[in-house]
């Protein structure tokens, strides 16, 4: 044992360096987080009170009721609304965010600059979040859920146009080069060597992101930008609690029946093995 | 030199063209039944989401403008001619992105560290009971499809205005993510050394400990890593509904429209976003490789 030990001698030490800077890094860490609790009012009774609070509230907040059988119909055509705009959102994003994705992707689009410009742009919209274009929109088009289904529109070109042009990137050559070897030219190429190729992972990327749109649509109408939000604001402003709980029961239901209805489609479409890469 | 390609007599050659030509038409038949529908889908959506487009031909030449507007001083001035004057809130801006991003902190790593115990308990193949192993699923899902800023909002209601509310709600909803991922990852371990460890005789905790936990921390902790990175970007809107950070000095410079001030707020978060974004990375890429050295 004694010989084993004197042969390696880095597998008996008991606190290697690797493992003191761990320790370290995760001393700090820790340390952080217990500072910043303390800033953010975790040690100072607020938490305690507000949990009691928030007891009182659930319960308040069961059984979920409409109130009234007007309330059931109001919500429901503003949660039909809600998947309306995810839709027109979804599809005129998707519509919109091929061609750049093509300028984006570096086997389409040869121009460094171009490919540089459409990127830059691409990641701006991205990192803008989607309740800040929806007040922009509703700057330019009124409150309603037309400004919604804009801003989905808007920040999901930057999403789309990302993945898509990853998409592309990721396309085998050798179609194309089978085209461009018959005389096709470069934008034959595209149609007929990259795009079918790469239609079924779009339409999965489409699909996932219809899903979880249909839960951003139904955050904007807090902002004013349409779809049940603003019904759920209010409700929640007005301590309308059972109201409340009765229209995020209706979101979940309507968020599951998608993801349920967009997997069979997708499933569909592309096979068992497609997975989304997100 | 000259090439002969062979070709079948006609006789032969006109059923074989004609059942191409049709499997082509067929599929032609489908795709264009396909479009039609989302194209009817489409027209449904927009009269229920009250699309006008004479409404937006009218207007959008406000997006540019507004756009424009945005980098643009009160003084007529573009923004930065005076970076000072851009820039005026400067400290009380950096206060709240610091608080903005302790909030993304606090909620990631308590978050995940509750989501760390539970998932043990979702993962199929370790999961000590079946309908501990539901219960805790149901619950995720739950957590995670609720909006966050409904949360917030609810919890605005029973904190008080401020980040306490913002954080609660960031920790539920990475809770509720991470233990699917989490479940996820543990699911797809290699199950030798699990059963290694409990053929010893040795208590669940122990088994997991040794047995799964090795296999799995650099996928939890990269997905954390994640989660943080999307978080910043969750923390900085949770202002909008009251609950601390600086989206709520956003949301008053929009509704006011102190254009250079959303500019300056909006160019700060971006700033940010894309530091932490850059460090989450290379903390990633680095786990990664160390992970292929051992």
């Amino acid at each position: 044992m004694s010989s084993v030990r004197q042969r390696y001698p880095e597998h008996f030490q008991r606190f290697g360096r690797d493992r003191f800077v761990m320790a370290a890094i995760g001393f700090g860490l820790f340390a952080l987080l217990i500072y910043a609790m303390g800033r953010l009012g975790f040690f100072d009774g607020t938490l305690l009170s507000g949990l009691g609070r928030l007891f009182e509230i659930v319960g308040l907040m069961l059984p979920p009721d409409p109130g009234s059988w007007a309330h059931v119909k109001i919500y429901s055509i503003s949660l039909l609304e809600t998947v309306a705009i995810a839709l027109l959102g979804t599809l005129s994003a998707a519509v919109l965010a091929l061609p750049v994705a093509l300028l984006a992707a570096r086997n389409v689009t040869a121009q460094r600059i171009v490919r540089f410009l459409s990127r830059r742009s691409l990641d701006t919209i991205r990192s803008v979040d989607i309740l800040v274009w929806a007040l922009i929109w509703i700057n330019v088009v009124g409150l309603g859920p037309f400004a919604g289904a804009l801003a989905i529109m808007t920040a999901d070109i930057g999403s789309f146009g990302k993945l898509f042009s990853e998409a592309i990137e990721a396309a085998d050559r050798k179609p194309v080069e089978g085209i461009t070897s018959t005389g096709g030219s470069h934008i034959l190429g595209i149609r007929f060597g990259i795009l079918p190729e790469v239609f079924p992972v779009l339409m999965s990327q489409i699909l996932y992101y219809f899903e979880s749109n249909t839960r951003s649509a139904s955050i904007i109408g807090i902002v004013g930008a349409g779809g049940i939000g603003l019904h759920l604001a209010e409700a929640i402003r007005t301590l309308e609690l059972q109201q409340t709980s009765f229209i995020v029961l209706m979101i979940l239901v309507a968020v599951a029946a998608i993801d349920f209805l967009s997997s069979k489609l997708r499933f569909a479409m592309i096979g068992r093995r497609g997975g989304v890469a997100v | 030199m000259s090439t002969h390609v062979v070709r079948l007599p006609e006789a032969q050659l006109q059923p074989l063209l004609a059942a191409y030509n049709a499997s082509v038409r067929s599929r032609r038949r489908h795709t264009l039944l396909i479009l039609a529908c989302v194209v009817v889908a489409m027209l449904l959506a927009s009269v229920s989401a009250e699309v006008s487009l004479s409404k937006l031909a009218e207007n959008i030449h406000r997006f540019p403008s507004y756009i424009v507007r945005l980098f643009f001083l009160e003084n007529g001035q573009p923004v930065w001619t005076d970076l000072s004057e851009w820039f005026w809130g400067l400290p009380r801006w950096l206060r709240l992105l610091g608080e903005t991003l302790l909030m993304a902190y606090v909620g990631t790593v308590l978050g995940a560290g509750v989501a760390f115990v539970l998932a043990f308990l979702a993962a199929a193949n370790v999961a000590p009971s079946r309908w501990l192993r539901i219960v805790v699923r149901r619950f995720g899902e739950v957590c995670r499809t609720v909006p966050t800023l409904v949360l917030a909002l609810i919890f605005v209601i029973s904190f008080g205005l401020g980040p306490m509310a913002g954080v609660l709600a960031v920790i539920v909803h990475t809770f509720g993510v991470l233990t699917k991922l989490f479940a996820e990852v543990i699911e797809n371990i290699d199950m030798k050394p699990v059963e290694g460890v409990s053929s010893t005789g040795s208590p669940w905790h122990v088994v997991m400990r040794f047995g799964a936990l090795p296999q799995v921390m650099s996928n939890f902790t990269s997905y954390t890593l994640l989660r943080f990175e999307i978080n910043v970007r969750e923390a900085a809107v949770m202002g909008f509904v009251g609950a601390g950070g600086i989206g709520q000095d956003l949301v008053e410079a929009i509704r006011k429209f102190y254009y250079s001030d959303v500019s300056a707020i909006l160019v700060l978060i971006l700033l940010t976003v894309a530091v932490i974004d850059m460090l989450t990375s290379k903390a990633r890429h680095r786990l990664i490789g160390l992970e292929g050295k051992a």
